[in-house]
């Protein structure tokens, strides 16, 4: 490895000084593409035949990066990492990608993932497991698990993802890299694939914060084609980046955070605790203030179960376009009903079944009052109660996750586990309920192996909680860390 | 006529015609020959596509919600109405679920007779949606046309306060004139842009209802009028038997052939659509400032011209009436007027002469040789006296049939009247000359003579001679 472990300034600055082309670049980033995919299983699709571009005054021309395989790519395989759609190639480009390509950035791959998202493994691709590249035998998490295998891995500097629940923020901080959501309809999510409308968002998986403004600066903006998305013209992340928060006030809350509030905890666990401890005292010696907050424990239970009947009806409305008639490979059968049911049957994964099967149920007349009403009610008051602290705060922040990665073996999509442990591995979701920008940053490490720190603010002010991400970034040294098998 | 209480409830579907756009995509909104031409991946559901509703269908449906004196939301949204079918490219259908917020909610049209007594007709709600893709059915295999996926669909369902056919279909006619006048439609059912389902229930008496049948895509207004006689009169007869119980709650449909309904499905059977708000559209504000300027837009609507050609064009109530029906012939009239032709005489030309035309030729009157301003020509040689009334009839129908100008045809025909004194001068002694004996004979008082010479002058002249003027040189010559 040369320069794929750099960032894009500094690969930037090499370029237009001359000392590397494009072209080496793309063929490094190709080489390492496939070693990962040898080890790791990241990619659905390796594009061998990448051709450089030429470099122009744009932080990303010249450089290579990868793109989640739910983003529609003209002319390129884009499966989802899904059986329905194992051989489909869109005809026209979802516009996040558009404005990257056309800023004359490379993509070298499309990265493998949860089957369409649904899923926080990256277990369930119809490609097979993305394995965690600090430890083979523990998943990257997911959805976007191929991304952040291959960031991580040094593939490039960054990688584009999708996050409905948790899909960018989780497999950053399994894999000790970024990972940055931004506020709902900052970016177009024109031509991404829907799971979970209200939920779903684009971004970015990096190793740096400054990589994750840079990116996020050039997909940004508002699109014609998505009414979510608005103007944002006004502003510039990387240009907000200037590391000074000595007035900001964050807090965390204690009924996620304290080590008490679990029954047999598991060794990771109070270890990753204790670590999140440390890092809110490093963080408070530099001045910044960090509150302990508290907010009751039913709500806080309820997030992983508003999430489920949320997504999972919207899912199931949303991938009901695959039947096999109007594009991909007709079912068998002799009927137009035997036939899509063929096709959906054999194509989905019992797992994405399972959710269709919640969703529909939820939908149905006479439960959705009960389901689907309560449970956006639910969403509303989850929302107010982070509204609430961020008038008080600038951004709350919070460890990711119950610990270092899982394990693959035994660990399939299961959405029931004990409530307090749920509610910890879960609360990234408030920020899909929300549309809050928020941001994974590698904050440290448990047993050898990388967790995270989340940073969520409120809407709009993605500047600000990008600022403090980058502030905190520079108290530790995990800035930039490829991984490295420690098993 | 059945001796029960008949309550009839109608849903209209007309397919907008007249945006640039689709309802949610930038594909063309055109009729289009071509399969599959007016299509983008919006259209077909492709993974990732995302709805943008079309503002003018928007503000379409704001017209008409106003002009039904419905009640227009302070928000617009849409909902998925979720279920497969080939047709359905996304596997669900963007539409607005009643009794939630529909861009018209409530209200009512009155509606004129022709013997001039009027009756009320409820509105339940107008709803904004996208139609779906067309299919054939051919002998093994279904075809899909996805030209009309996602073209606007305004939904009109009165409440159940219709009691015959006749009502109905007044009702109807007026509702698809108003749709071309206010410029939403061409509201054509030969493209198949109209399409209702008929409710029809029969009670005792007007303090009860029975049951409720639904009759679904009956695709003309006669269909319609067929659809409600035969309901009446099965259901009926069925009450009669005293077997009104096997009177169902369901979905039939109308079998052309056979001129009877067919049933499809019971209500027990009926979809659950899991309705749910489509997320991907923010809720659109209505602004009150937005439905003012829309208001303003409104044009003259079709009971209002005719009020206008009997006060003041002096035409009669049948005539106007069948005048305004289609808004084509209505704006054909009306530039007639603005041409210069007598309200009359326009009224005359369009009722006894175009309408036939284009009925025989299935042609629309905006399409036809003969625009207005030929018709102009024409009216004006005979109001001249260039030509005959009778010649212009046969002008009207050469114009038609050449498609030439009426000016070459009246050239090329010999049409025009001689109306040169000294050449019907030089007739009328040739005439004369001819006839010593009838000269004798008239001067000897047989006056009706005179007719006999006028009809040699206009014998020889084919019909061309101004009559008026071979009378005054006769007199003249015979004095």
């Amino acid at each position: 490895m040369k320069y794929m472990n750099l960032g894009i300034e500094e690969l930037h600055n090499l370029l237009k000084s001359g000392k590397v082309t494009s072209k080496e670049l793309i063929e490094e980033s190709i080489k390492l593409s496939h070693e990962v995919q040898d080890k790791c299983n990241a990619f659905v699709t390796i594009l061998d035949d990448a051709k450089e571009t030429e470099v122009t005054d744009n932080l990303l021309s010249g450089i290579p990066f990868g793109v989640k395989d739910n983003y529609s790519t003209k002319g390129i395989l884009s499966t989802g990492s899904s059986n329905t759609l194992k051989d489909y190639v869109p005809f026209f480009d979802a516009t996040s990608y558009k404005k990257l390509k056309d800023a004359g950035a490379v993509m070298v791959n499309k990265t493998a993932m949860d089957e369409f998202g649904m899923g926080g493994t990256g277990t369930t691709g119809h490609t097979g497991v993305q394995k965690n590249p600090w430890d083979l035998t523990r998943m990257c998490a997911g959805s976007s698990s191929g991304s952040a295998c291959a960031v991580a891995s040094g593939v490039y500097p960054y990688a584009l993802g999708s996050d409905t629940g948790d899909s960018i923020r989780k497999p950053a901080a399994y894999c000790g890299i970024v990972g940055y959501k931004p506020t709902y309809g900052l970016i177009s999510r024109y031509g991404l694939f829907a799971f979970a409308s209200s939920l779903d968002h684009c971004g970015v998986l990096t190793r740096s914060v400054k990589d994750a403004a840079i990116v996020v600066d050039e997909m940004k903006g508002k699109d014609e084609k998505d009414l979510t998305s608005w103007d944002s013209s006004n502003i510039s992340l990387k240009d907000s980046l200037n590391g000074d928060i000595k007035n900001k006030k964050l807090c965390y809350v204690k009924e996620l955070c304290n080590i008490d509030n679990y029954d047999n905890p598991s060794e990771e666990l109070v270890k990753h605790l204790e670590n999140f401890k440390d890092k809110i005292e490093l963080i408070k010696k530099s001045g910044v203030v960090v509150d302990e907050v508290s907010i009751d424990r039913k709500l806080l239970n309820a997030i992983a179960s508003v999430y489920v009947i949320l997504s999972c009806s919207e899912a199931t409305s949303n991938l009901s376009n695959l039947t096999g008639i109007s594009f991909g490979p007709r079912g068998e059968g002799s009927t137009w009903e035997e036939q899509v049911k063929n096709y959906r049957t054999n194509g989905f994964s019992p797992l994405i079944k399972r959710r269709f099967v919640i969703g529909s149920y939820i939908l149905q007349k006479e439960n959705q009052d009960r389901y689907f009403i309560n449970a956006q009610k639910v969403r509303r008051l989850v929302v107010d109660t982070w509204k609430k602290l961020y008038e008080t705060y600038d951004a709350v922040i919070l460890p990711v996750g119950v610990g270092p990665a899982k394990h693959i073996d035994g660990s399939l999509d299961q959405l029931s586990k004990d409530d307090n442990i749920q509610a910890l591995d879960e609360h990234l979701q408030v920020g899909n309920f929300g549309g809050f920008p928020s941001i994974t940053i590698p904050g440290g490490f448990v047993n050898d192996l990388p967790v995270g720190l989340n940073i969520t603010g409120k809407c709009y002010d993605d500047a600000n909680v990008l600022n403090i991400a980058y502030a905190i970034e520079s108290m530790m040294d995990y800035k930039n860390q490829i991984a490295k098998e420690v098993k | 006529m059945s001796k029960y209480f008949v309550t009839i409830g109608i849903e209209m579907h007309c397919e907008g015609s007249k945006t640039n756009s689709k309802m949610f995509s930038p594909s063309k909104n055109t009729y289009n020959d071509l399969s599959n031409d007016n299509v983008c991946e919006i259209d077909m559901g492709f993974p990732g596509v995302l709805p943008a509703p079309n503002k003018k269908g928007v503000e379409q449906a704001i017209k008409m919600a106003t002009v039904l004196h419905s009640n227009i939301p302070k928000y617009m949204y849409w909902e998925r109405k979720n279920y497969y079918y080939p047709d359905l490219p996304k596997g669900y259908q963007l539409t607005q679920n009643p009794p939630y917020d529909c861009i018209g909610n409530g209200g009512y049209i009155d509606i004129e007779r022709e013997d001039g007594s009027t009756f009320r007709v409820e509105i339940d709600n107008l709803h904004l949606e996208e139609d779906s893709a067309q299919m054939e059915h051919l002998y093994n295999t279904s075809i899909i046309n996805y030209n009309r996926a996602g073209v606007p669909l305004f939904e009109l369902v009165t409440k159940p306060c219709l009691h015959n056919a006749d009502d109905t279909v007044l009702y109807l006619e007026y509702i698809r004139s108003i749709y071309q006048y206010l410029g939403i439609s061409d509201a054509d059912s030969k493209k198949g842009q109209i399409r209702c389902d008929v409710n029809v229930s029969i009670s005792d008496d007007e303090n009860s209802l029975g049951t409720k049948v639904e009759t679904k895509n009956v695709n003309s207004f006669s269909a319609v009028k067929d659809v409600i006689n035969y309901e009446i009169e099965r259901q009926s007869t069925l009450k009669d038997q005293g077997r009104y119980n096997e009177v169902e709650q369901e979905t039939r449909r109308w079998d052309e052939e056979t001129g009877t309904t067919v049933r499809m499905r019971s209500k027990v059977d009926a979809i659950d659509y899991k309705y749910f708000v489509e997320p991907n559209i923010p809720k659109i504000k209505i602004e009150e400032s937005w439905v003012e300027e829309i208001k303003k837009s409104i044009p003259e609507l079709p009971y209002e011209r005719k009020d206008k050609y009997i006060s003041k064009l002096g035409l009669s109530d049948y005539d106007s009436r069948i005048l305004i029906k289609e808004k084509k012939t209505s704006d054909y009239f009306e530039k007639c007027l603005e041409l210069g032709i007598e309200p009359k005489t326009a009224a005359n030309w369009i009722i006894s002469m175009i309408l036939g035309y284009i009925y025989k030729e299935f042609k629309e009157i905006d399409e036809i040789f003969l625009t207005p301003e030929r018709l102009y020509k024409i009216t004006e040689a005979v109001k001249k006296g260039t030509i005959s009334s009778k010649q212009g009839k046969e002008l009207f129908n050469l114009v038609l049939e050449k498609e030439e100008e009426p000016e070459k045809i009246m050239k090329d025909e010999g049409m025009e009247q001689i109306s040169d004194d000294s050449a019907i001068k030089s007739i009328v002694e040739e005439v004369l000359n001819e006839n010593p004996s009838q000269i004798e004979a008239y001067k000897n008082g047989r006056t009706n003579m005179f007719d006999y010479f006028v009809g040699q002058v206009m014998k020889k002249t084919r019909g061309q001679a101004n009559p008026t003027l071979v009378k005054e040189i006769l007199t003249e010559l015979l004095k």
